[in-house]
């Protein structure tokens, strides 16, 4: 784009020249005349690249709140391993690091990492590093995956502000592009040290789309290919590319139904989708799939459908006889489904095509989970969402986005098509997810930028036309809608002038309330490492509670290396990747057996857990107690889940156990089976004896509220081996047996 | 015969090694005490002497024995001469080298001290000796609960063991509590509080070795330190950059069984009594930028406080240390460099800087310091007042090229004392310094006229 621009200016300066010979009195006059209106485009172009630039150091900037507040470090609970992965891929090299059997986690089973992994987020901060690294930036990895995030949050402004332009015009790019900066929605999944998978998938995901987009509009193969190899990155990058494989089938198939199949469509899908799918083949945790599993084969049916059109057309061009191509039409239409639907039958009956995973099938059906895979319904951020987090996250966009919507149809294209389905479906997941929130967000934010950008737009030509009527010409882009605007503002002059300027300035004041909620949002809710914990102190000083690291490090020092930690699985990915040590379960919930395992031995009694335990050869127990401190989301309040999983494999455990009528309690009054079992041991161990609140008992439990039913807990096979200063963290050591007499 | 003639020959070379050892059998020690504080986990032996030549000729310097236990531990040895009367006391320092001594019994090592003037016969020297033993008190028992508190034992000898005949000498054990479990009675032998006092014994011959055992309580911190990797980077750009790696284990008796938090909490008088969990670093004044960290980020509990003549930087690791427990962390601050980098007269530079580890009544195992040169410095050169590795090495930093030349220091068995100045200097040419700027203003530059080319070259190929 940058290419073409002095090109008229050239010309111009020509013809300018060419003018001063015609008629030199003028000279001075056309002169200045000219170079200004040189000068506009010019500056419209400075404006635009220094606003862009702007916008690019503001996402960068906003998503620096944990690093100033706390310090640069990785938070939350996945970021760990994609860290520990990162310094692997960094310290052996990339054959090892995809080759690599970690045998740390999982134990006995182990885990191959190169194949049970989407490497494109690890890849590219070690690309990042090394290229550093060759310029002589000595950087340490860690800072590197910390900023990960924020330097791809500002790549995506750039990809939604051409992403914009593409749909709609040049000033709703910039719009998106400063939107989706600082949109919570997306913030919450991109501060500095969230270095998830996420972090660089959204990216991945708007610029496939966009390039596809590109694609369908110039039918353009170059822009296929690339929008293929954005797929690709978005394959390495994230199991959310599942998304795209069906949302683009689904919006080839609109077009097709509403009759816009062109060329261009069969160009970019085609491309797009075999070149993909080759090389989303070649990630090994994807493999096959798309030619395997369910999930997958919309696209391949659009595709063949895609060719049925493409023959039809060539038929018909053939034929020239309607009666004949209608009949010739119903029978290949009818064919080429009954073809379908049979293979698809005996692909999903032979086995070949796998049906749709547990995921899958909760997306669709919000209820699935909660009835059959608890553990998938145990994650809090897989709950369906609640109406408060979408106008957290959203703010302004939730009512700009019907909107952009309706901006979208009265200028309906390819393009605003595919915004509006994009918009549409993603936010249909946010709601069964919430997590999925950050899928819709782009969307959300492109749609409010149409509407922003269209209302601002009308409203200022309507005032310039006021003030300027000869020179309407200057403002480009505007179009029908600012024709529309003037016929209106024949009609009621006065009237439409003060109007417009108290709409615009509430739009400028509804933008300006989004970006204090933003800051707000970013700064109070989304900035905090949750590995360490803040809290107000009575003087209004800041505590921190600093306890996992502090017994992650422990571990790392004062325990055998090859020392086995069973915890509840939250926490598999930082004891690997902080203590350095081999953990039963971790976060990646590949075998829901073993994970039932650990769970079993939490809520059964000590006895049983001990035998549990020595076959599994765990050496240290870890639990996280939030009793002393107050912190709500330990594992006395995450133990029903235990129980849940637990009892999901192994009918023993039954949580009506756990349970005073239908009631989950800790104190007096909890069941009996509740206030022996391993994890209520392990938690309150000797915790009777303490006073945590004044004027409360001793054994009052701050995170309840409750005081603890079982004071005098005597351990047989574990002893204490480690609790951290504020009790947040407990281990225990599982003593070996006993000699037999 | 030929057995005899053998015989004789050996009796011969003894006698001729003896007669040259005779000049050493000159002195004679006329009164020695020995003051051995046991109070932390640095054995510091403070020998006062009285040396005497007996012999006819000049005496210039004389030797002072170690057991070979005792040599391997010894970690530092020092020596006054003390001049004038108790008001008008004087001190100067001596020289002090290890030597080797073939003949000594029982592998026995020996330093040897240099007078300042030799010792003309019938001349007496008053020296006062400083010698600092580490990793000296062997717990026992060797394992302790949380509820228990730490003893040891030490090892020495009642009398001192020395080459020459000394006519009267004492020995006193200072222990840190009143609480002593037991000690080895050579009569005679007596304990008041916390002292134990072994003599005064008369008229001890050569080599003459007694050994005792104190077992005793010591509760005060066994912070070791096993490596620390001291790296001091120079900037000509205004600072001192100083990280220091540490690996640090408590090095008493070993933690056994449970660690309740309940006892460490309420009951901290009697529980982990062993334990610590502070550790003070003195620090250089006018310090700023301090960090403290470890592998897995930042370690929140430590205070600063600055000073003019000190900066004290009170921290805690992230869990008390108990026996045998381990704990890494790295401390890094910056110091302004006018405060340590000078111009030598002959137009090098030298930076003076104080080695050793900054954590007090700490033992380092070993210590690297590793003096970081700018970018372009040439004829490095280190000046100590004590023997230590020098190597030299090469690391890269930001927009390095051709790399930093490093002056590696690298000494076993460090204690507090050896917290002395040590100077590095090289030359350096000051045009280096604009190398940085220079290739970061070039590469802007290029990035400016690349853009500029890019909006002005139109790289269509087909035309419009």
């Amino acid at each position: 784009m940058g290419g073409k621009q002095p090109e008229p200016a050239n010309v111009s300066s020509k013809s300018e020249s060419m003018a001063t010979n015609k008629a030199s009195p003028d000279l001075l006059n056309s002169l200045s005349f000219k170079s200004l209106k040189l000068k506009t485009k010019q500056q419209e172009l400075l404006i635009r690249v220094s606003i862009l630039g702007l916008v690019y150091v503001l996402a960068f900037i906003a998503r620096l709140f944990s690093v100033l507040r706390y310090e640069s470090m990785i938070h939350e609970f996945d970021p760990y391993f994609n860290y520990r992965t990162t310094l692997f891929l960094t310290e052996k090299g990339f054959y090892e690091f995809w080759n690599w059997f970690d045998s740390e986690s999982w134990y006995p089973l182990g885990r191959i990492i190169g194949g049970t992994l989407y490497p494109g987020l690890m890849v590219t901060a070690a690309l990042i590093y090394w290229t550093l690294r060759f310029l002589r930036f000595f950087v340490h990895i860690r800072e590197v995956c910390v900023l990960t995030a924020p330097f791809f949050a500002s790549n995506t402004t750039v990809v939604a502000y051409f992403f914009g332009k593409e749909i709609w015009d040049t000033g709703a790019g910039l719009v998106a592009a400063a939107l989706i900066a600082i949109c919570p929605g997306y913030i919450s999944r991109s501060v500095a040290g969230s270095y998830d998978n996420e972090a660089v998938a959204i990216f991945a995901l708007l610029l496939t789309f966009y390039l596809f987009v590109k694609a369908v509009n110039t039918g353009s193969l170059a822009w296929a290919l690339g929008s293929a190899f954005g797929y690709f990155y978005m394959v390495s990058a994230w199991g959310g590319y599942v998304f795209i494989i069906n949302l683009v089938p689904l919006y080839v198939l609109v077009l097709l139904i509403t009759g816009r199949y062109s060329m261009r469509l069969y160009v970019a899908y085609n491309c797009m989708y075999i070149l993909g799918m080759l090389l989303a083949m070649q990630i090994r945790f994807v493999g096959f799939q798309h030619v395997q599993s369910g999930e997958h084969m919309g696209a391949m049916g659009v595709f063949l459908l895609m060719q049925v059109f493409y023959f039809l057309d060539w038929v018909k061009y053939q034929l020239n006889d309607t009666k004949l191509f209608q009949t010739f039409l119903r029978i290949t239409v009818t064919s080429a489904i009954l073809v379908g639907g049979i293979a698809l039958g005996v692909g999903t009956a032979s086995g070949y095509i796998s049906p749709w995973t547990g995921r899958f099938y909760s997306l669709l059906d919000p209820t699935y989970a909660k009835d059959h895979i608890p553990i998938i319904a145990s994650v809090s951020e897989h709950q369906p969402t609640a109406w408060s987090s979408f106008m957290f996250d959203y703010h302004i966009l939730l009512f700009l986005f019907p909107a952009g919507l309706y901006f979208c149809f009265k200028r309906l294209s390819d393009a605003t098509i595919f915004i509006v389905m994009y918009g549409l479906t993603s936010l249909y997941f946010a709601g069964v997810m919430v997590r999925l929130i950050l899928v819709a967000t782009p969307a959300v934010c492109l749609i409010s930028a149409i509407a922003v950008s269209a209302t601002v737009k009308n409203l200022t030509s309507l005032l310039r036309t006021k003030q300027k009527v000869p020179q309407t010409g200057s403002m480009k882009g505007a179009g029908s809608s600012k024709a529309s605007s003037k016929v209106l503002l024949d009609q009621s002059q006065p009237f439409q002038k003060n109007g417009a300027i108290a709409l615009l300035l509430g739009v400028f004041y509804l933008l300006s309330r989004y970006a204090i909620h933003c800051t707000w949002v970013t700064s109070e809710a989304y900035s905090s490492p949750s590995i360490v914990l803040a809290a107000r102190g009575a003087h209004g000083n800041r505590i921190i509670f600093d306890d996992y690291r502090e017994a992650y490090y422990w571990l790392r020092q004062n325990t055998p290396t090859d020392a086995k930690v069973m915890s509840w699985w939250d926490y598999g990915y930082q004891i690997t990747a902080m203590g350095n040590r081999t953990v039963i379960v971790d976060n990646n919930t590949w075998n829901n057996t073993h994970i039932a395992t650990v769970g079993r031995a939490m809520s059964s009694y000590e006895d049983e857990a001990y035998d549990i335990m020595r076959s599994l050869d765990v050496n240290y127990v870890l639990v996280v107690f939030g009793g002393v401190t107050g912190y709500s989301s330990d594992d006395i309040n995450k133990f029903l889940w235990m129980v849940r999983i637990g009892g999901g494999v192994f009918p023993v455990i039954k949580e009506p156990d756990y349970l005073v009528n239908g009631e989950f309690r800790v104190d007096k009054g909890a069941s009996p089976k509740m206030l022996n079992c391993l994890m209520y041991k392990l938690c309150y161990y000797r915790f009777g004896e303490l006073v945590t609140e004044y004027g409360k008992p001793s054994g009052y439990d701050r995170a309840r509220g409750v005081e603890i039913g079982n004071k005098d807990i005597k351990l047989e096979h574990l002893e204490e081996a480690y609790t951290t200063s504020n009790w947040i963290v407990r281990i225990y050591r599982v003593k070996p047996p006993t000699n037999r007499l | 015969m030929a057995a005899r003639i053998w015989i004789l020959a050996v009796v011969v070379a003894v006698f001729l090694s003896l007669s040259a050892f005779s000049s050493a059998q000159d002195l004679q020690i006329v009164n020695a005490e020995r003051r051995i504080d046991l109070s932390s986990q640095i054995v510091k032996a403070f020998l006062t002497l009285k040396v005497e030549n007996i012999g006819k000729d000049p005496v210039a310097e004389m030797l002072l024995a170690f057991p070979p236990t005792q040599i391997k531990h010894l970690a530092m040895v020092q020596a006054l001469a003390i001049t004038g009367k108790k008001k008008k006391k004087t001190y100067l320092p001596l020289d002090v080298k290890p030597s080797e001594q073939p003949d000594a019994p029982n592998d026995a090592g020996f330093f040897i001290v240099s007078f300042a003037t030799p010792l003309g016969p019938g001349e007496t020297v008053k020296l006062e000796v400083l010698y600092i033993l580490t990793h000296s008190l062997e717990p026992f028992p060797v394992e302790i609960t949380q509820s228990e508190s730490q003893l040891v034992y030490y090892h020495d000898s009642a009398v001192i063991l020395s080459p020459y005949h000394i006519k009267q000498q004492t020995t006193f054990f200072k222990t840190p509590s009143t609480r002593v479990e037991s000690f080895t009675s050579i009569e005679p032998a007596n304990r008041a509080g916390k002292e134990i006092k072994y003599g005064p014994y008369e008229d001890r011959t050569p080599y003459s070795y007694t050994p005792v055992i104190v077992h005793f309580e010591n509760n005060s911190p066994f912070a070791v330190v096993e490596e620390l990797v001291r790296e001091i980077e120079i900037s000509h750009w205004g600072s001192l950059q100083i990280t220091e790696n540490y690996r640090l284990t408590h090095g008493g008796a070993r933690h056994k069984g449970v660690f309740s938090r309940v006892d460490y909490q309420s009951r901290r008088s009697i529980s982990g009594a062993s334990s610590f969990n502070a550790l003070l670093a003195v620090l250089p004044p006018r310090v700023n930028s301090v960090y403290y960290r470890d592998d897995i980020g930042n370690i929140s509990t430590s205070h600063l406080r600055t000073g003019f003549r000190k900066s004290e930087l009170e921290f805690e690791p992230r869990y008390p240390l108990f026996g045998g427990w381990k704990a890494t962390f790295i401390i890094g601050y910056r110091v302004p460099l006018e405060d340590y980098l000078f111009e030598a007269p002959d137009d090098r530079r030298y930076l003076n800087f104080t080695f050793g580890c900054p954590l007090v009544e700490t033992i380092v195992n070993k210590l690297t310091v590793k003096v970081v040169l700018p970018e372009g410095s040439k004829d490095p050169s280190a000046v100590l007042p004590f023997t230590v590795n020098q190597d030299l090495q090469v690391k890269y930093s930001y927009l390095d090229i051709v790399g930093r030349t490093v002056v590696v220091l690298q000494k076993d068995n460090v204690v507090p004392t050896h917290n002395v100045p040590f100077q590095v200097y090289y030359t350096f040419k000051p045009i280096y310094m604009l190398a940085e700027p220079f290739m970061l203003v070039s590469a802007f530059f290029f990035v400016f006229v690349a853009s500029l080319a890019y909006v002005h070259i139109d790289l269509n190929i087909a035309k419009k």
